[in-house]
């Protein structure tokens, strides 16, 4: 505006601009809310993210040409010092499962005594992680493999150490981990020493116990597993251990701090549980709390 | 034909800071990453008036809510209005000499934070750690180096 013209007299354009911010302003804050209330907006969310999968795909392509090369570039020594750990490690595995599978059968003649209902088998399919990164507020995980490869919506992700969320959206190539740190995720979870019922909550980053009765046996160092309740999770995964209690706001419970056992910062690779149907209720086991496996600890939704 | 092979860039540009804005950082990183898809509505808004308005912004912003993964909406407002403001003041912001330009992205890189900082407020979400207060300078930073690549590749192609 040249000075000369005087004071600035209002232009139409103005007028016009404002009014179109408005309308936009107003559809975004529409979106906003709907979106944040969940409903029939996620169902288009679902099918406009379809655009953008090529996008994750393409994000995530130097995630993978680093992991490569990185796998390339690996000197001899190295792969054989890797080679010895995995071998100690299997070694160990290895007895570990036979010492379990001895267990499995004893528990399975017992059960077969007791008349109880056979669990589901369930077997696992691994999944790379798509290295991109989302919205920071949010903990969530992409995965590298979809609909195609048989992912399916609500599917148990879960890595070497244990729980690490569910899938919450499935696209063809892609799929998304609602991870347990996200404020969204709650979790039922049971002391694994005593089979306590407690919740595990979210927080952003990290993992709470909340409503804890004070008069409970919960100790600082309890392993906390799943107790498959509520259906989703099979039981007795391990969640983490606890790592601090303090009582809170009301006094009359405790909140503990959770330090979860699965790898929730980036690895490479995550497992899938696939359960085959049969629906049964035992209550809480606790396995060894290390690395159950898959095909012992079964349980089903 | 020039006209048309440079419209070809404002695309492109808008893919790459999407791109940009996906990339995995090491999480030491992650709080300095420039917001780079409003760098790029910033400059186009500015050069580019005529084909980039408030519509241009709302529809990148909403792209990048589906690519990233956050509420839908947010960052398509949170561009929006950034948009307005250039709108407003783009007479005076094209003749700024760059290192005032750059400031004056700066201080709109942080309004961007406020506004994004209130929606989640309103909506009780969680807040971004205090960290990624910084991003806004790293982003007023780049302003300069980014606004004269994107200057030479649009004249470059206008001189053929």
């Amino acid at each position: 505006m040249p000075s000369y013209a005087g004071p600035a007299p209002v232009r139409p354009a103005d007028v016009a601009g404002t009014l179109r911010l408005l309308a936009y302003l107003a559809l975004g804050v529409a979106l906003i809310v709907l979106d944040h209330r969940g409903g029939w907006l996620q169902q288009i969310r679902g099918k406009a993210e379809m655009l953008t999968e090529p996008l994750r795909w393409v994000a995530g392509l130097p995630g993978r040409i680093g992991n490569s090369v990185h796998d390339d570039a690996a000197t001899r020594s190295r792969l054989a010092d890797d080679n010895r750990v995995l071998r100690n490690a299997l070694l160990i595995s290895g007895a570990r499962l036979a010492r379990l599978q001895a267990a499995a059968n004893e528990n399975a003649r017992l059960r077969g005594m007791l008349g109880a209902v056979e669990r589901g088998e369930l077997d696992v399919q691994l999944a790379p992680i798509l290295n991109i990164d989302l919205d920071p507020t949010r903990q969530r995980l992409v995965l590298g493999a979809g609909s195609g490869t048989g992912v399916r919506m609500g599917q148990v992700v879960i890595d070497a150490g244990g729980v690490l969320g569910q899938i919450i959206d499935v696209k063809p190539a892609t799929s998304t981990v609602l991870l347990l740190t996200d404020p969204d995720h709650a979790l039922p979870a049971a002391v694994a020493r005593n089979g306590v019922r407690l919740v595990v909550y979210g927080r952003g980053g990290r993992l709470e116990l909340a409503n804890i009765p004070l008069s409970s046996d919960v100790k600082v160092g309890d392993s906390v597993v799943t107790s498959g309740l509520g259906g989703r999770f099979p039981a007795g995964f391990p969640i983490g251990t606890i790592a601090a209690l303090r009582p809170d706001d009301s006094r009359a419970f405790l909140l503990g701090d959770l330090r979860p056992a699965a790898q929730l910062d980036r690895g490479r690779e995550v497992l899938l549980l696939r359960l085959n149907a049969t629906t049964s209720r035992p209550a809480a086991a606790a396995p060894p709390a290390t690395a159950p496996a898959p095909a012992t600890a079964g349980e089903s939704r | 034909m020039s006209r048309w092979r440079h419209n070809w860039v404002m695309p492109l540009s808008v893919l790459a800071a999407l791109l940009l804005g996906l990339l995995p950082l090491p999480d030491l990183l992650t709080p300095f990453r420039p917001y780079w898809l409003a760098l790029v509505v910033a400059y186009w808004v500015i050069e580019k008036p005529d084909s980039a308005g408030l519509g241009f912004a709302f529809l990148c912003g909403l792209l990048a809510d589906l690519a990233i993964g956050g509420v839908l909406g947010e960052q398509a407002l949170r561009l929006t209005v950034m948009a307005f403001i250039l709108d407003r003041f783009r007479a005076r912001l094209r003749f700024f000499p760059l290192s005032q330009q750059a400031l004056a992205i700066g201080v709109l890189l942080l309004n961007d934070r406020i506004v994004s900082a209130a929606i989640h407020l309103a909506l009780g979400e969680p807040q971004l750690p205090a960290s990624f207060w910084w991003a806004p300078i790293l982003g007023a930073l780049l302003w300069a180096p980014l606004y004269l690549l994107f200057d030479a590749i649009r004249l470059g192609r206008r001189a053929r």
